[in-house]
């Protein structure tokens, strides 16, 4: 065992391997869809187009949550905010058409705005209390979604907005199937190169905004407010930037969402997605981009996973005792609960974390912290 | 960090076991012929979890009930003997789940689905089935958008809002006597679809909507809109919603005094609301698309068949019954169970349902379009009369 | 008037209902700094665990009191509902007493969707019906109306929270409760039992949302694995409302939310001259929870709490 860790911390610090390990690594996500479709079908294939959005969007909270530290719990809000932005510019709802390229930046846009006015008036709460209007404030978008059908007719109201035009470059639209080269590539591939496209983007940014000034100012106000306003951070501009930075993120995934699905109406952005979204970078941990990926990529594929629940039933026990489907919602919850009682930073904690509650003394440091924290 | 190791790793290897499953299913081969027997997968979707589940299971238990039957009584296709086999996958009403529960089906080459319940799911989901060229067929999305996006896949055997609105509509007025009417929705797309088309009704036969309130499909409390109401003075409350608000909203109604009629939709004439709504329910008016399931041939079997198999028929039921009938009566008219062929004989289907006689009109809604209208009497729904759908008369001629 | 005093009417007793749910989270949250999301599920289990017992014995055809068959099915409810309660804590929350927040957070929620589906799996998808046992009286206010039932409703909740306040600020329990709620390591020094005064603040709280399940349901006639949900919700806006871990904020933000909700649902239409109507409910009753906070950041009687340092 000591033999296969030496070897493996000796291939951790080797260039070539490491070199080696990427390029295996984008050769598998170039032909991923074509392998998931071949074994598991193209129902899969869609979820891994939804698990790439789904990575786009708690990479987005991941700057609010984890790196900033400011509880949202009503996130989908801003996703739905870019899905009917994208909704409406390119609908025969009001008859607009705008191109891909331009929509996109636009709901990105209004997001972030939607997130500095959200972020505006929240500024003074803390923890659970910002949590409550977060979550207030997601409900809110969400009813004026669902009624903004008159007097006048913005949204459609609870009927949704039909045929929204698929994403397309030109007369390229990604909805229909191409082929290059003898390759068929079906809508759901095309999409899932440019989710993948956008989604390493987004990966890119966060890793940048990691350990840039702006990056560590919000760790420093998650840290400690007081201390990071000493200091000399603008705390008022570097939280609304991390509330933009996370909307505009699920702005961008949910207009992709919107042009994907052709179809959008308020039901998908409930309070329950909000705490989906929340679930998957608490789960893969905090602040930590691969943690983050790790999660969303779990509690996508997880559910979908356990549908087979009923085929292994059948394997283990020759019937079916108990529905599927009813054991599928209880399963997950069960699982959400043993990983975080098993691993409570997470699957994959971010480093600070690790250190703060991994050795003896920073739990000792911790209790004695408490023990001047006469709160109430 | 902390725990012993063993614990992690008992939760590594719960992961993987579940990731395991998870890949080492296999599509396994669909219409496949063994022996001399064709196997016919037919789907069902509906929300089998979450708050919607008994609707679900309902509309998944009348499925199961026909593909037994036909399974029983024997049908052949192209020479061959056919046996039917129901997948049913759960949609939990959510919009994108149902994309990725029908492409599923898609794969596994289902020959026809029989979902999805709501309009929201049945909407994104059509368009799946469309590219696939797998028809679909609704027991119980009303939203006109369903049928108005030019797919010929998609079908339903309910009466789509506007059918059952302008009905309910002109009955309050000209029937029930109402000029004042107060209309209550709960903001899903079925409710505020029927309501708004309801509204349109009243006003065109003359009467007056005095007042809109609005509420959700998870409230329990209605007690603030119905006060509201009652300072309006309301001769009729037409509700558009489901059974489990309708119930606590007549006992509401009648525990604040407010001496209106109570008229509401299909949602609300269910078994489930007698029980709910007890001895509130007496001289409820509500309606149902189709004709009286006990005045259709086989209406009775069914419904006795279906009590002591699954117990109460909750809503939609009959419907999806009826839905896989028609579905497999097309097939036989094709001879073949292959979506291309029986597709084009789906809108030449005339088949007597226990939900009333079905067949299709250009767009894949139901022709025709009966809606019959029920009150509580002795705590039993009786039937007042049927109406023949109003818009879809002038339809019926070509 | 008439409406008005309706509407006060519809309001306090929403309220009151409200009120009895949210003493769950601010208890809990007082002492653990912990969103006890699972607890709405508690308040769904007592009410399903009092219509399964209620069914049980009407089934054998007795024809006892409705009042007494009804007091057995809540004895009953409180009895099964503390022992969750109990075990929720226990199995779910005290391993992560000293992990983060959010992590307790994240067991919460996965114990409250453990805990809908089960009651799915126990009690099936159906809505389950509250018979008719308790005869109902209505009367007469000036026009509004008050059923004996809404009196009940009020009177209970009013006498449960009294009671609470008493535990709480007079007994021995209450004090251990206080100072583990100020510094739990100080407390456990003093020689207060820290983890046996966390369960039974855990089992109190379970027995007031066994009540309020059993009230809901029998008030509405009805009771379905997803009610929790919503309740549970309303609540934890209420306990905000009123400043989150304090007992009588709870109170007083049930109560308020209840009128708000009622007097928002009645008259929004009239305040802003029929532009929003009845389906913005909820939204005016989040915007006043905003503009609350944003005046008195924790809440009505919250105190101020000092930054962490």
């Amino acid at each position: 065992m000591d033999k296969l860790r030496q070897r493996w911390n000796a291939l951790r610090h080797d260039r070539h391997a490491a070199w080696a390990a990427a390029l295996a690594l984008a050769v598998l996500l170039m032909l991923l869809p074509f392998i998931t479709g071949e074994t598991l079908g193209r129902g899969w294939v869609r979820i891994l187009d939804f698990t790439l959005l789904y990575i786009m969007l708690a990479l987005g909270l991941n700057i609010v949550v984890g790196y900033a530290g400011l509880l949202d719990l009503g996130y989908i809000a801003f996703y739905a905010v870019g899905a009917y932005t994208y909704a409406l510019l390119a609908s025969p709802q009001f008859g607009l058409h705008l191109p891909f390229w331009a929509l996109l930046p636009i709901g990105a846009g209004i997001a972030g705005i939607f997130g500095i006015l959200l972020g505006a008036p929240t500024l003074r709460l803390r923890g659970d209390y910002l949590a409550i209007v977060t979550l207030g404030f997601g409900e809110i978008i969400r009813i004026f979604l669902n009624n903004l059908n008159a007097p006048v007719n913005i949204t459609n109201g609870p009927q949704g907005i039909n045929l929204i035009d698929p994403v397309s470059f030109g007369s390229f639209s990604l909805s229909e199937t191409h082929t290059f080269f003898g390759v068929t590539f079906p809508g759901i591939y095309t999409y899932y190169y440019l989710f993948l496209l956008l989604a390493l983007l987004v990966i890119f940014v966060s890793l940048r905004l990691q350990n840039s000034r702006i990056g560590r100012a919000w760790v420093a106000i998650r840290e400690d407010e007081v201390a990071a306003e000493a200091m000399g951070i603008n705390t008022r501009n570097i939280k609304l930037l991390a509330f933009a930075m996370g909307a505009s993120f699920a702005g961008i995934s949910g207009g992709l969402f919107a042009g994907f699905q052709g179809f959008i109406s308020p039901e998908s952005f409930n309070l329950f997605e909000s705490i989906i979204v929340l679930c998957m970078i608490v789960l893969g941990g905090m602040g930590n981009i691969g943690g983050v990926i790790l999660g969303a990529v779990l509690l996508t594929v997880f559910p979908e996973a356990l549908r087979y629940i009923g085929d292994l039933q059948h394997y283990l026990f020759g019937r079916v005792l108990v529905d599927a489907a009813d054991l599928r919602m209880l399963l997950f919850g069960l699982a959400l609960v043993l990983i975080m009682i098993f691993r409570p930073a997470g699957l994959v904690p971010s480093v600070r974390r690790r250190h703060e509650f991994g050795s003896d003394a920073s739990v000792l440091a911790q209790e004695q912290a408490s023990l001047y924290d006469a709160r109430r | 960090m902390n725990g012993p190791p063993l614990t992690k790793w008992t939760v590594w290897l719960f992961v993987l076991t579940l990731a395991l499953t998870a890949c080492s299913k296999k599509e396994e081969t669909t219409t496949g012929t063994t022996g001399g027997e064709m196997t016919v997968k037919i789907g069902q979707v509906s929300p089998l979890t979450g708050p919607q589940a008994h609707l679900g299971k309902d509309n998944d238990n009348g499925a199961r009930l026909a593909i037994d039957e036909n399974n029983a009584s024997g049908v052949t296709l192209g020479g061959k003997k056919v046996k039917f086999m129901l997948v049913s996958e759960d949609d939990i009403a959510d919009p994108r789940t149902a994309t990725v529960v029908a492409q599923k089906l898609v794969d596994q080459r289902v020959a026809g689905v029989i979902g999805h319940l709501n309009s929201g799911t049945s909407i994104p989901a059509s368009k799946i089935y469309f590219d696939a060229g797998i028809p679909q067929i609704s027991p119980s999305a009303t939203a006109i958008a369903y049928t108005a996006q030019g797919y010929k896949t998609a079908f339903r055997v309910m009466t789509n809002d506007r059918q059952q609105g302008k009905v309910l509509g002109e009955y309050a007025v000209k029937k029930m006597k109402a000029k004042r009417v107060a209309i209550i929705d709960d903001r899903t797309a079925y409710g505020q679809g029927l309501a708004d088309e309801v509204d349109k009704a009243v006003k065109a036969s003359g009467g007056e909507v005095i007042a809109r309130e609005f509420t959700t499909d998870r409230s329990t409390d209605f007690l603030a809109i119905l006060t509201s109401i009652k300072g309006k003075k309301p001769d009729l409350v037409f509700y558009g919603g489901m059974d489990a608000q309708g119930a606590p909203m007549v006992k509401q109604l009648q525990s604040l005094g407010l001496k209106a009629k109570f008229l509401g939709g299909d949602g609300v004439q269910t078994a489930e609301f007698l029980k709910l709504a007890g001895s509130n329910s007496e001289g409820v008016t509500a309606s149902s698309p189709g004709l009286p399931i006990d005045s259709m041939p086989g209406g009775k079997e069914f419904r006795k068949k279906f009590t002591d198999r699954f117990g109460t028929i909750q809503t939609y039921a009959p419907y999806a019954y009826d839905a896989v009938n028609v579905m497999v009566e097309a097939m036989k008219k094709a001879d073949s169970a292959e979506p291309s062929r029986y597709l084009a004989e789906l809108p030449r289907v005339q088949r007597a349902g226990v939900t009333g006689n079905i067949s299709f009109d250009g767009k894949g809604d139901i022709r025709g379009g009966a809606i019959t209208l029920y009150q509580v009497k002795g705590g039993k729904w009786e039937v007042l009369e049927t109406v023949m759908g109003g818009g879809a008369t002038a339809m019926e001629k070509n | 008037m008439d409406i008005f005093t309706q509407q006060l009417i519809n309001g306090l007793v929403l309220g009151s209902i409200y009120a009895l749910v949210a003493l769950g989270y601010t208890m809990v949250y007082g002492i653990l700094e912990l969103i006890n999301f699972a607890h709405g599920e508690v308040t769904m289990f007592g009410a399903m665990i009092c219509l399964a017992v209620i069914g049980a014995i009407t089934a054998t055809g007795t024809d006892a009191n409705g009042l007494l068959i009804v007091a057995l099915g809540l004895s009953a409810a409180i009895s099964v509902c503390t022992v969750l309660g109990f075990l929720i804590e226990r199995v779910a929350y005290r391993p992560l007493r000293r992990a983060p927040r959010l992590a307790a957070l994240i067991t919460a929620i996965g114990m409250s969707i453990v805990l809908q589906n089960a009651a799915m799996l126990i009690w099936g998808k159906q809505y389950i019906t509250f018979p008719p046992l308790l005869p109902l009286v209505r009367y007469d206010i000036g026009g509004a109306v008050i059923t004996n039932l809404q009196i009940f409703i009020i009177l209970l909740s009013c006498l449960l929270m009294a009671g609470l306040l008493v535990l709480i600020r007079k007994t021995r329990l209450g004090r251990a409760m206080r100072a583990t709620a100020q510094a739990q390591d100080i407390a456990g020094l003093m020689g207060i039992n820290v983890n046996t005064i966390i369960s039974v603040t855990f089992v109190i709280g379970a027995a007031l949302a066994a009540v309020a399940g059993v009230m809901v349901s029998a008030y509405y006639g009805l009771a379905h694995y997803f009610m929790g949900f919503m309740l549970g919700l309303k609540a934890f806006t209420a306990a905000v409302l009123g400043g989150i871990g304090n007992i009588a904020g709870a109170m007083l933000g049930g109560l308020l939310l209840g009128l708000i909700e009622s007097f928002g649902a009645g008259y929004i239409g009239t305040l802003t001259g029929g532009f929003l109507g009845s389906h913005y409910q909820d939204v005016f009753a989040f915007f006043v929870l905003i503009l609350v906070l944003v005046i008195r950041p924790s809440g009505l009687l919250g105190e101020r709490v000092v930054e962490r340092a």
